[in-house]
Formats: structure tokens, C-alpha cells, sequence
């Protein structure tokens, strides 16, 4: 993973150059709403393939989107497809939308709702005969599973459906760069597996680059080769999912990857020799023992342990692995779907998430007294 | 019955509502789309003969049209008559006294349309008219019947402007309004019972009939 903390030094146009980058975005906008102002200055390029812009909501991910599309404009900045400039505010460059080849899949997904579902299709082809608009949509319907809705207006058809005609929609003009708004947010995982299948199957014959915004985990690690993490307008974070989420060198980040144990801790002994350090939780006598990254001892730092990776136990358990053991009182246990989420105070307070049939066979309830398990490497050290 | 009348008043409220389709669309969509930061008073302007007294209206078109004013000398030279008092000059009254009952509902309705959907046409890669004529007129459907229906049925109805403008010239000026009021003042009671009858009927189907096939039901001042 690479943190984001200076600009690398290579200049614009040369990134634009290398074969690697298909899109390169050099963007800055400011708004004014109310009396708080809001700045989005991003740097960055993407390869062909699905990239993902992760973020919370506020963090400029859809105009990012807006702005590659050229339904708004950056105050400054440059816009480049591969080899064609879209955007260049020096050299007095914005092309309109309509010339941009851009697919886009609003949020909303903003079907044209007085025209059929094949009329929605065929509304970006009309430099085509209608025999070879009749063939296009007819082929990408198929491919996106929904051919036999082809006479229907948007409101007869489902939620699912729905994203896919507006998927094809958008990518039966074979578009150079594909820009999806959170396109699945509504669906539930099964046939939003299936439609990114789909979005997969169709990117293998045509290599663009997409990108994709979602303020959902799961959809990060289930779709992106790569994903650049959005907040407040700036990129704070980018590299494979498994880089950016699982190990997150910053508190926002880790928030948004789901660590909900989030504490301050201070370095207090090294341990070269075993790759490891222990760090003392601030205002507990919680010591763990972390894994070794560059620190000095005394230095500040913060833990994230998430939910999940703590085991409880209801003996002391002995011949571990796991080298944080560590007691502690159950304070409260509440259900949520099919996990247990229990709040155990060992001097600090973690929240664990555990199956109900673990809460039954430890016959867990509030007061009662626990062990923790922690592994080393399940506790990941932020900056500061 | 003063059929003379009728077929006048009718001949002036299809003209006025068909030539108000043609001009109020473009008047709306700049309304609606327009950024300009004076556009508020543009609003105002379109909206005044809502408020203004009839004959405040009239007189002021009166004189805009008369042989003193530029619009007036052009058209005299034009076709050697004044435009004040002809079946021209009401039609020109009429448009400007029914202007607003045109395009705020065509307004309403073009603000109805989903930015959204502006903006997928655009990344379709439609141009900007086509994007009118596919998108947003399509979905404004009630609101250009409404604007149509109400332009039609307000000329049919009006008075101060016409008595204003036109004056009370059988066949040329003289519409059913004017007619009413005309027997009322002979003391005709039957005549102007019979004709204002007919004028409240079919204001009343048209009326009706625009309620009916467009149950979204809209008000004179129809922004939200």
C-alpha cells in the first residue's frame, strides 16, 4: 500500500504516456455550500479494469465522476482517455458530454422512464441504422440477461433488472471509460455477484477502465483489483483492496474497513528478534504485543482490532499461539442478524462479534468472567 | 345567439393558445434552465398580467400598439392600418395577457424533469435539442396540455384587455364577453343568460377535460 503523502515526481503528461494509465485525472473544485466550503483536489490515474473510489458519503467520490463525464467542470486541472485530453484548463479545453464516449451508471440509474427498456438501450445509438441499433441492443440485453424485457418500461421491472438495462445502456455505445455510481447499492449479494460476473465477462473483450464508487466493504474486496480511498476530497489511500483494507496505516481508513476496536497505545518495549513490540493501551495497563513496524519506544501510535479476530474463551486457555490472552467481563451481549456482538471489559472496553451458537455453548451473559485471545497480527498499528 | 361573436372568440383562442405553444416553450425552458442572475425579474415580467388590472394591461398595450409608439408606426407602414381596434392587435393583447397561464406550467413541468436524466442523455452522447424533443417534452406532456388548455380557455374568457385594445367592432373585435356585457347594458337579460351560459360550459368541459386525462393535478402557480 502506498499512503499518500506527497505527489509522486513525475510530471502529468508523462504518466499520461505510459502505457499503464488509460485514465489520468488531475482535479481540483471547490463548492461553497452554506458557510462550509469543501476543496476536492485528487491526483491520480488508473489502468484498464475496475478500479474502486471508496469513501464515506461527503467525500467527493461522485463528482470525481461528474467531473470525468463533463457534466461539471474543475475549477482547474486536467482530464485525460489514453491519448485524448477531455478536460485542460490552461489550454482552454472541455469537451461536452456528449462528445466524451463516457458510459455512465447514475446512482439513481436515471432510465428514461416514457421509453421502453430496448428504447433506453438503443437512445445512445442513434448515428446507427435502426437494423444495426436493433442488432446492438439485442446482443447486450442477451449478454446482460434481460432480453425478454425488452418491450417494458422501466417501472415494470424489478430493482435487479432495472441495473442492468441501465448497465447496458451505458455500455452498448462502447464507451472508452466507464464510471458506475454505486449500481448496486439496492440489490442483495447473490445477484449482485451475478451482474458483477456479468460487468467482468463483458471488461475481458473490452479493457477500459472503470471506475466504480461504493461506500460498501464488501463490495470492495469482492470487485476491485484495485481502490483508491476518498475523504474530504482527497485521495488518503490507494493499492489492492487487501493492502488498503486490511491493513490500514490510518484511523479513517480502518473505520471504513470496519475495525471497531480503535484504541491509543505508546510503544513500550521492541523485540527485533521476534519481529514484534509491545505496546501499552493509553489509560489501561493492557499491554499487547503487536506486530514490529519502524517505531521508537515511547512513540504514539493506535491499535485497531477488529470485532471478529478476538476469540473468547471461558477457562484460561493455555498452549496457544495467540500471544495476547488477556481477562476480562462480559458487560453486555446483544444480537445483531446472526452474530452476537458482546462489549468485555479487560480494562479497556472491546467490542467481539461471536456466533450465537459460541454464546450458547459458553453460556455467556453479562457479568460473567472471560479470557481474550488476541493474535499478534490481528492487531494493526496507525499513525497517529 | 350571436354566433358572429362566438366564432370570433373562438377563431382568437386558438390562435392565441396555438402561437403561445410555439413562443412559450422556448420563454419556459430558458426560465427553467437558464443561470443568468437576473432571470428573477424576466420571471416577474412574464408573471405580471396574473396581477395586473386588465386595464392597466390593455391601456398600456393599447398605446404600445397605437400610431405613436415604434411597434405601431412599423405596422402601419407595414399594411397602412394601426394595429389598436383590428382582430390583429387583440390577438397581439391576448398572447401577452395569457402569456403567463402558458409558461408556468410548461415551466413547472420542465422543472419536473430529473436532472438525471438530462444528464444521461448528455453522456448518451445526444445533443442538447435532441435531448428536448426526447426527453424533456416527452415528460412534460401534462404540463403542455395544462398550459395549452389554460391559454385556450383564459382568451375565451377575457375582457378588460379585449374592450382595451379592440374596442366592440361586430366581426372584427367584438367576442362573446363583449357581447354579455353589451346585452346586460340593453337590458337584454335572456341574451346574456343564454350566451354566458354557453361560455361557462365550455370553459367548463375544457376545464374538465384537462383535469381528467391529467391527474397530476397542477395550480396556476405551479413551482414547487
Amino acid at each position: 500500500m502506498r499512503v499518500e503523502t506527497k505527489q509522486p515526481d513525475v510530471t502529468f503528461e508523462e504518466r499520461t504516456r505510459s502505457a499503464r494509465s488509460a485514465l489520468a485525472l488531475l482535479l481540483r473544485k471547490r463548492f461553497q455550500t452554506g458557510n462550509r466550503s469543501f476543496e476536492l483536489n485528487v491526483n491520480l490515474e488508473t489502468p484498464a479494469g475496475i478500479t474502486i473510489l471508496f469513501g464515506p458519503s461527503g467525500a467527493g467520490k461522485t463528482t470525481i465522476l461528474d467531473c470525468i463525464a463533463g457534466l461539471t467542470a474543475p475549477d482547474s486541472g486536467r482530464i485525460a482517455l489514453r491519448d485524448q485530453l477531455l478536460f485542460d484548463d490552461e489550454k482552454r479545453i472541455h469537451i461536452p458530454p456528449q462528445n466524451r464516449r463516457v458510459g455512465y451508471v447514475f446512482q439513481d440509474l436515471a432510465l428514461f422512464p416514457h421509453l421502453s427498456v430496448e428504447e433506453n438501450v438503443q437512445y445512445g445509438l442513434a448515428s446507427l441504422t435502426a437494423a444495426e441499433q436493433r442488432k446492438r441492443s439485442h446482443q447486450i440485453l442477451q449478454s446482460f440477461h434481460v432480453a425478454t424485457l425488452r418491450d417494458r418500461k422501466p417501472s415494470q421491472i424489478s430493482g435487479g433488472e432495472r441495473q442492468r438495462v441501465a448497465l447496458a445502456r451505458a455500455l452498448v455505445t462502447e464507451p472508452a471509460v466507464l464510471l458506475l455510481d454505486e449500481p448496486l447499492a439496492a440489490l442483495d449479494a447473490a445477484i449482485k455477484s451475478k451482474i458483477v460476473d456479468d460487468l467482468r465477462a463483458w471488461n475481458e473483450s473490452h479493457q477500459i477502465p472503470i471506475l466504480y464508487v461504493t461506500h460498501s466493504r464488501e463490495e470492495v474486496f469482492a470487485l476491485g483489483e484495485r481502490v483508491i480511498v476518498l475523504q474530504n476530497g482527497k485521495v488518503i489511500a490507494q493499492g489492492t483492496p487487501h493492502e488498503v483494507m486490511t491493513a490500514p496505516r490510518q484511523e479513517t481508513i480502518a473505520v471504513l474497513a470496519g475495525f471497531e476496536n480503535i484504541f491509543d497505545a505508546r510503544v513500550t518495549a521492541i523485540h527485533e528478534d521476534r519481529g514484534t513490540m509491545t505496546c501499552l493501551i493509553a489509560g489501561s495497563n493492557v499491554q499487547l504485543e503487536t506486530p514490529l513496524v519502524r517505531a521508537d519506544v515511547g512513540s504514539a501510535l493506535r491499535v485497531g482490532i477488529r470485532a471478529g479476530d478476538i476469540l473468547l474463551a471461558s477457562i484460561e486457555p493455555a498452549g496457544l499461539s495467540a500471544r495476547n490472552v488477556i481477562p476480562g467481563r462480559v458487560i453486555s451481549l446483544a444480537q445483531r442478524d446472526v452474530i452476537v456482538v458482546a462489549k468485555v471489559n479487560c480494562g479497556i472496553e472491546l467490542e467481539v462479534h461471536l456466533t450465537l451458537a459460541a454464546r450458547d455453548s459458553l453460556q455467556l451473559q453479562p457479568g460473567r468472567e472471560v479470557w481474550l485471545v488476541i493474535k499478534t497480527h490481528s492487531c494493526h498499528l496507525m499513525e497517529k | 345567439m350571436d354566433w358572429q361573436s362566438f366564432w370570433l372568440t373562438i377563431r382568437l383562442a386558438v390562435l392565441v393558445a396555438a402561437i403561445l405553444a410555439l413562443c412559450g416553450l422556448p420563454i419556459a425552458y430558458w426560465i427553467t434552465y437558464s443561470r443568468w442572475r437576473w432571470k428573477f425579474i424576466a420571471e416577474a415580467v412574464v408573471a405580471l398580467p396574473i396581477v395586473l388590472p386588465p386595464t392597466v394591461l390593455g391601456f398600456y398595450i393599447l398605446i404600445a400598439l397605437g400610431p405613436r409608439s415604434p411597434l405601431g408606426r412599423w405596422w402601419q407602414s407595414l399594411t397602412g392600418h394601426t394595429l389598436a381596434f383590428t382582430f390583429e392587435g387583440l390577438v397581439i393583447g391576448s398572447i401577452i395577457y395569457s402569456l403567463p397561464f402558458a409558461v408556468q406550467p410548461f415551466a413547472a413541468s420542465f422543472a419536473a424533469v430529473d436532472q438525471r436524466l438530462l444528464a444521461a442523455s448528455a453522456t448518451l452522447g445526444a445533443s442538447k435539442l435532441r435531448t428536448v424533443f426526447e426527453i424533456i417534452l416527452p415528460l412534460s406532456i401534462p404540463g403542455l396540455v395544462t398550459g395549452i388548455a389554460l391559454s385556450f380557455a383564459h382568451t375565451m374568457g377575457e375582457f378588460g384587455v379585449v374592450l382595451m385594445v379592440g374596442g366592440n367592432i361586430p366581426g372584427v373585435t367584438r367576442t362573446v364577453s363583449i357581447d354579455i356585457y353589451d346585452k346586460v347594458q340593453a337590458f337584454n337579460y335572456a341574451g346574456a343568460n343564454a350566451t354566458a351560459l354557453l361560455l361557462l360550459a365550455i370553459s367548463f368541459t375544457i376545464l374538465s377535460l384537462v383535469y381528467a386525462l391529467n391527474r397530476k393535478v397542477w395550480a396556476v402557480w405551479p413551482f414547487k
